[in-house]
């Protein structure tokens, strides 16, 4: 259930404009990974491309390879299609599909491919993914009611049950409690910490207390100005990262004197 | 007067207010004035004479000013502009409303008087004086309409589908705006010759055929649908396009499952309403379905009556009992009138039927 990323030497281009360069890191398996970087240093952009979905901005491409249990994500004939469904993803704004109910959101991974999947199949896999979610209690007397009438917190917490119900192999998350609030913050944090057992996690986050709190491994990226390719400057185990960088921009960052 | 300076000078925030009751009190007497010196240049004629349009005109320009003055003085100038843009917007409104209220007064009132059972069951099948009905013509109407509605909305719904989500700033999508925008403005009679031309070159000269209206409404329609739904389709958010896409949707499943449905309302309301903008055209049926005298039900064989060219017939050959034949042209125009209000009204309620439920 859960695959290893292998990235090797990614630029990202917007059409001419070089965004994010010579990018080679190594995700394993069963763990969270945070990428850490002041705005637009393009760690967004890159978590993007591991699941190749900056394809959808015009314009967008890719060098370099990105490995995904040794299969190339970016290889002749592969169907991006294909690739999402093993790599999910949690955006920044809680996106619940506001024309259905709970339930169908949780299974609108099923329901939009027009899987087949019997009424008590349907009924497990809700259940299971928003007890994964740490969901469940809160919504499970209310399945039929629109998603969106749900706080902020708790739809964030439908979208990644969303995710999860397709049985991805990765998560990625970008920025997935910049609009919460604390209490929601730690419910997905505590939620982040459980589908580590399962899932390999990516997440890009602003808040540098929370890639200490919740990653075993830790990406800083770093632009050297406007209009230039942002760059991953240090990857290391997040405990090195906060405590002892190598580098001296890292340490500028982690302890607050930019960014 | 005294007392309301005193309290503006006790506050540096308060300001001297007229009592609530004074734009009533000021416009009726601005009426009551006008009325006077109305009658007096009345007098010596008879009653009936009594210019009431003059007196409103001259009342509502005497409040106008009044009140100014009144605000002026009494309360401060930002107050007064504030009265006296409110009584000129207000004017506007009422200018705005009347021809639509009279409009309205004198369809209903003229047409009310044929509406009845025979109007709705009998067609004008050898009737030159009085009786007949027009259930030729709004069968015409219904079946013309509806098949240009069946022939520009999926043409209309997809090009604009191909605008929003496939399109981008192609050179191809550009272009289609341009003959969108360009087919917009195209005059309804011009529609209606180019049917009438190209029915021409395969039927001979002079066919008349109810798909052929239908065609001319159609193009008509079709840049009016694309408009309104390419609106609506670009404001579906990206974020729900990229959650879909992100468990593994393909875009065209996206598009048909998470796009339409999220704007479908709107969609609805917009196809509603460019059917509400062809229901009532006239030249191109004019030229296209023709008219007869008897009913029709067959769009693809002979000429169909539409209820605009009833109206227009009606009137252009009263036959022997015009009086008659005029009444029969404004049940017609009611008739249109109630058709459309009945599609806004069901567009509405479809609206209200699809549109995404934000709580429970």
């Amino acid at each position: 259930m859960s695959k290893r990323i292998e990235v090797s030497d990614l630029n990202v281009y917007y059409g001419d404009f070089l965004a994010v360069e010579g990018v080679s890191l190594e995700i394993a398996p069963r763990s969270v990974t945070a990428f850490i970087g002041p705005s637009g240093c393009g760690k967004s952009t890159f978590l993007r491309t591991l699941n190749r979905m900056h394809e959808v901005i015009a314009g967008a491409r890719v060098e370099g390879s990105v490995l995904l249990d040794g299969e190339d994500l970016y290889a002749q004939g592969v169907d991006p299609v294909l690739v999402r469904r093993q790599i999910g993803m949690v955006f920044q704004r809680p996106n619940p599909f506001p024309t259905m109910s709970i339930r169908e959101n949780v299974l609108a991974g099923v329901l939009l491919n027009n899987a087949r999947m019997s009424k008590s199949d349907q009924d497990g896999l809700v259940e299971r993914s928003l007890r994964g979610a740490n969901l469940w209690n809160e919504v499970k007397d209310r399945l039929n009611l629109p998603g969106s009438g749900l706080s902020g917190g708790q739809q964030q917490r439908l979208c990644i049950a969303r995710a999860i119900a397709v049985s991805p192999d990765v998560v990625l998350m970008d920025e997935p409690c910049s609009a919460l609030d604390p209490i929601s913050t730690l419910a997905i944090e505590d939620l982040i910490e459980e589908l580590k057992q399962e899932y390999t996690i990516v997440i890009v986050t602003h808040n540098m207390q929370q890639a200490a709190r919740v990653s075993d491994r830790t990406a800083f990226f770093n632009i050297a100005g406007t209009g230039k390719p942002g760059r991953l400057i240090e990857y290391d185990d997040t405990t090195q990262i906060f405590s002892n960088p190598s580098v001296q921009a890292t340490e500028d960052y982690v302890s607050g004197r930019f960014g | 007067m005294t007392a309301v300076v005193a309290r503006g000078q006790a506050s540096s925030l308060a300001a001297g207010r007229l009592p609530r009751w004074s734009t009533w009190v000021t416009l009726l007497a601005a009426m009551v004035v006008s009325a006077v010196v109305f009658a007096l240049i009345n007098m010596g004629s008879d009653a009936s004479d009594f210019n009431v349009a003059g007196m409103l005109v001259v009342g509502a320009l005497l409040y106008i000013v009044t009140i100014y003055v009144l605000s002026r003085l009494s309360e401060s100038p930002r107050h007064a502009i504030d009265r006296f843009v409110t009584a000129l917007v207000t004017s506007a409104f009422i200018i705005a409303i009347i021809p639509l209220v009279s409009l309205l007064y004198t369809v209903v009132s003229s047409g009310i008087e044929r509406l009845d059972a025979e109007y709705f069951s009998s067609s004008m099948r050898g009737v030159v004086g009085a009786g007949g009905g027009a259930i030729h013509a709004i069968w015409g109407t219904i079946l013309i309409t509806l098949a240009a509605t069946i022939i520009s909305v999926p043409i209309g719904l997809m090009t604009s589908i191909y605008l929003v989500e496939y399109g981008g700033r192609g050179r191809i999508a550009k272009a289609i705006t341009f003959f969108v925008d360009v087919m917009t403005g195209i005059p309804s009679i011009v529609a209606g010759l180019f049917i009438f031309a190209m029915f021409s070159i395969f039927l001979g000269p002079g066919a008349s055929i109810g798909i052929m209206g239908a065609l001319s409404l159609a193009v008509l329609m079709i840049p009016v649908v694309v408009r309104s739904s390419e609106e609506l389709l670009r404001i579906v958010p990206n974020e729900l396009r990229e959650a879909a896409y992100a468990l593994g949707v393909p875009k065209w499943r996206t598009i048909v499952k998470v796009v339409l449905p999220t704007t479908i309302a709107g969609i609805m309301t917009g196809i509603m309403l460019s059917i509400s903008r062809v229901i009532g055209e006239t030249a191109p049926l004019l030229l296209t379905a023709g008219f007869t005298t008897s009913l029709n039900m067959n769009l693809f064989d002979g000429r169909m009556m539409t209820l605009p060219v009833f109206v227009y017939n009606q009137y252009q050959n009263q036959g022997t009992n015009p009086d008659e034949a005029v009444a029969r042209a404004w049940a017609g125009a009611l008739t249109l009138i109630l058709i459309v209000m009945a599609l806004n009204l069901a567009a509405r309620l479809i609206a209200r039927f699809f549109a995404p439920k934000l709580r429970g």
